[in-house]
């Protein structure tokens, strides 16, 4: 056999979520601590391909990315009605808590991009000694609204082509043309209403401002990445909160924007590396 | 500069709309047709109507207009964000075609900023 074939595999497991059964899809590679990586909203684990097929961090790490219920290969639950999917902090603590004990993960390293950076924030806060280490990229407490998301679901406006289009700005001009659109193409192909059901986490329910200051990075050590190009989460916005959380490490990404680590794998590993590193030697 | 994108004006087949674009200090009535300017012409026009404007301040189309823009004006919804530019009236036609928009407005980055 002469084809390229990745190292990366792909199973489904049986997932309970707050008494609702899911099978929740999830990629991984590689051996030794297990670090689970959390896509952005309306997105899927796709994202982190990348970081899964590169040898030198599967040397030390069982990369792990799991696909959201509503998003990628994860269905909705039998029991979904068609009612409007709507995520909240709860829920994305329970799914990401419920998924790591169903996997029996030992102390997880956490890393999670955009709401999944925001979830790290409070895994932090509430559930820090569950965790070796937790890495937000593109997160902070609270970050200023910048378009109307009722856009994004309505039946007289492409929700994929709308989504994407959002989006798109905040990849960094200088990504590959490649991974660009290997980036908004997930956003094309979303569900209806999911971005927006994950966006309600991200405006509404996940507001951290006044908690994030109860971090203790001693007890777990925490790590923030942001792109200088993502103007949705900006750098200040990561700066403040980084500033509230002692002990928070903190590092502003040139030539990236929102998507890092799908944007620019390249770029996004000059970053990375450096911390999975830093926590492997912890 | 948009005649000479084939793919851009396939990807805008769809667009018919009457808008105003341009800078707070110079804006013009554009008149767009399956995808295609068929007319332009400086604001005001006595009694001409529109249906969306977008309209960002000189500095802002200069920094926009780089063919690397710095981070933050880079693109048009950076620019309302950071109140360099605004988007007013009925923005459905500029939602429903978002993406063309975002690129018929940054295609004078391939000629370093001169429309």
């Amino acid at each position: 056999m002469t084809a390229l074939i990745e190292p990366i595999i792909g199973r489904y497991v049986h997932v309970d979520i707050d008494g609702t059964h899911h099978r929740i899809y999830f990629e991984e590679a590689g051996q030794g601590i297990p670090l689970v990586c959390l896509h952005t909203a309306g997105s899927d684990g796709r994202q982190w391909r990348y970081l899964l097929a590169d040898p030198e961090f599967t040397k030390h790490y069982r990369i792990i990315a799991f696909d959201m219920p509503w998003h990628g290969k994860s269905n909705p639950p039998e029991t979904w009605d068609g009612s409007e999917y709507q995520l909240t902090t709860a829920r994305y603590t329970q799914t990401i808590r419920a998924f790591c004990a169903a996997l029996a993960l030992d102390k997880p390293v956490v890393m999670g991009c955009s709401i999944g950076g925001r979830i790290v924030l409070n895994l932090a806060i509430d559930h820090a000694t569950e965790f070796r280490a937790l890495v937000g990229l593109e997160a902070a407490d609270f970050q200023a609204p910048w378009y109307d998301t009722s856009w994004l679901n309505r039946p007289d406006i492409h929700g994929g082509e709308v989504c994407a289009a959002l989006v798109s700005g905040l990849v960094a001009p200088q990504s590959p043309a490649a991974a660009r659109m290997e980036t908004l193409w997930a956003y094309k192909q979303g569900g209806p209403g999911v971005f927006k059901g994950d966006l309600y986490f991200y405006r509404v329910d996940g507001d951290l401002r006044g908690r994030v200051e109860t971090i203790d990075a001693k007890l777990c050590p925490l790590y923030l990445l942001t792109g200088e190009y993502d103007f949705s989460c900006t750098p200040e916005d990561t700066l403040r909160t980084a500033a509230s959380i002692k002990g928070a490490s903190v590092a502003i990404m040139e030539q990236l924007g929102h998507f890092p680590m799908s944007e620019n794998p390249v770029q996004f590993r000059r970053y990375i590396a450096p911390v999975l590193d830093q926590i492997r030697q912890q | 500069m948009l005649d000479r994108d084939v793919a851009l004006i396939q990807r805008g087949r769809l667009v018919d709309v009457d808008c105003l674009l341009g800078s707070t200090e110079q804006a013009f009535h554009v008149a767009i047709r399956a995808g295609r300017i068929i007319d332009m012409v400086p604001a005001p026009v006595l009694m001409r109507s529109w249906t969306f404007g977008y309209r960002a301040t000189p500095d802002a189309w200069t920094a926009f207009w780089q063919p690397m823009p710095k981070a933050g004006w880079h693109d048009l919804l950076a620019l309302t964000k950071r109140s360099a530019a605004t988007l007013e009236g009925d923005v459905r036609p500029f939602m429903t075609h978002l993406q063309y928009f975002k690129d018929l407005l940054a295609l004078p980055r391939a000629t370093g900023g001169v429309a």
